[in-house]
């Protein structure tokens, strides 16, 4: 049985398409059959982070208004062979697609993938609509922000009154060592708040910032971001995964494990 | 910044959480500013009748109060609302 997951935020820049990457990659990973479709039509982004903005050849407008097959557009990952990615229209705008016709698309590539994931657009306009028309279920991406928290909860919102049957928050960027001090917002103060289902939290990490520099998401790598999104991507399956203790890898003995880790 | 700031300074997590808390409670209650502002001034016009007050000084929000009962925090309509002079109903 296919699923088709939205990954959506409200606000910019709280890291949408880093998390459409690692959880894409992450579940073909597990041998699912995956395609990541862009839906920010008019900022394309999520080709760059995967690291596939030169072969794109066709994308998402090209195939709604039949100028091409589905197949034709969708270009295969470097890495994983079940992996694809719809691109994005970087020259057209947001009107170019209806709600229908992404929920035509969306149920027509049930077919051949097990997971369909669309990385949405910041606001709650038409890309916004445009995303979620089609789709089964929603991870929401908040960062411990007031700003952040404030448009998911609007976005929680906006989801329950649109009946998306199921919704999931992920806490991205979680700095334990501010948590600790009590300078920053902790998990449970978030989910206090929100009130809704935590999928994952993924530490602030630099990693995150040197893989996609390089274009390759870092799932399942020995990066503390790195296993987070890969708890997360096991969770999307339905495996129970404890949550990971988000505090380890501060300390100066794990900092010399992780030096060891990294030779072997 | 006085050492004893140090002390008496709330953890700004706690305080983003309160902040958020009462931010979250005009959101959801979809109080847009205009119907805010509707509510501001029938209050105004009501009072006015009894007693002078500060239009300026006025401050009307949504917020959120102790409970009595054991439902913990709940919303509230708090109004601030300066007086300037009563009027003596003896006198009109």
């Amino acid at each position: 049985m296919s699923e088709v997951i939205v990954i959506t935020s409200g606000k910019g820049g709280v890291g949408k398409t880093t998390t459409s990457a690692n959880v894409g990659t992450g579940l073909a990973k597990l041998n699912k059959k995956v395609v990541l479709i862009d839906t920010d039509i008019g900022l394309r982004n999520l080709d760059v982070v995967m690291g596939l903005e030169n072969r794109i050849v066709y994308n998402l407008v090209d195939v709604v208004e039949g100028n091409c097959r589905p197949k034709q557009a969708m270009i295969k990952d470097k890495r994983y062979d079940t992996l694809y990615l719809l691109p994005s229209a970087q020259t057209r705008d947001k009107t170019s697609v209806t709600p229908e016709q992404m929920k035509k698309l969306t149920d027509e590539l049930r077919d051949e993938f097990d997971y369909i994931i669309l990385d949405c657009p910041a606001g709650i306009e038409q890309g916004f609509k445009n995303a979620i028309a089609g789709a089964d279920r929603a991870l929401v991406v908040t960062t411990p922000e007031v700003s952040a928290i404030r448009d998911a909860d609007r976005i929680i919102g906006i989801l329950e009154a649109n009946e998306m049957k199921r919704t999931d928050l992920i806490v991205n960027r979680i700095r334990m060592d501010m948590v600790k001090k009590g300078e920053m917002m902790s998990i449970d103060d978030v989910l206090d708040i929100l009130a809704i289902n935590l999928i994952g939290a993924v530490p602030d990490d630099e990693n995150i910032v040197i893989s996609t520099n390089q274009g390759e998401p870092l799932v399942g790598n020995n990066t503390l971001a790195g296993q987070a999104y890969m708890n997360i991507c096991r969770r999307i399956v339905g495996e129970e995964v404890p949550l990971l203790d988000l505090s380890a890898g501060n300390g100066f003995f794990s900092k010399i494990a992780n030096i060891f880790k990294k030779n072997q | 910044m006085n050492i004893l700031d140090l002390f008496r300074k709330k953890p700004s997590g706690n305080v983003a959480k309160d902040r958020l808390k009462l931010l979250l409670v005009s959101d959801r209650a979809n109080c847009s500013p205009d119907v805010m502002e509707q509510i501001k001034n029938e209050i105004i016009n009501v009072i006015r009748k009894y007693m002078e007050i500060d239009t300026e000084g006025l401050d009307i929000q949504i917020t959120t109060t102790d409970s009595d009962g054991n439902n913990g925090k709940v919303p509230a309509l708090m109004a601030n609302i300066p007086i300037k002079e009563m009027k003596h109903k003896s006198e009109q």
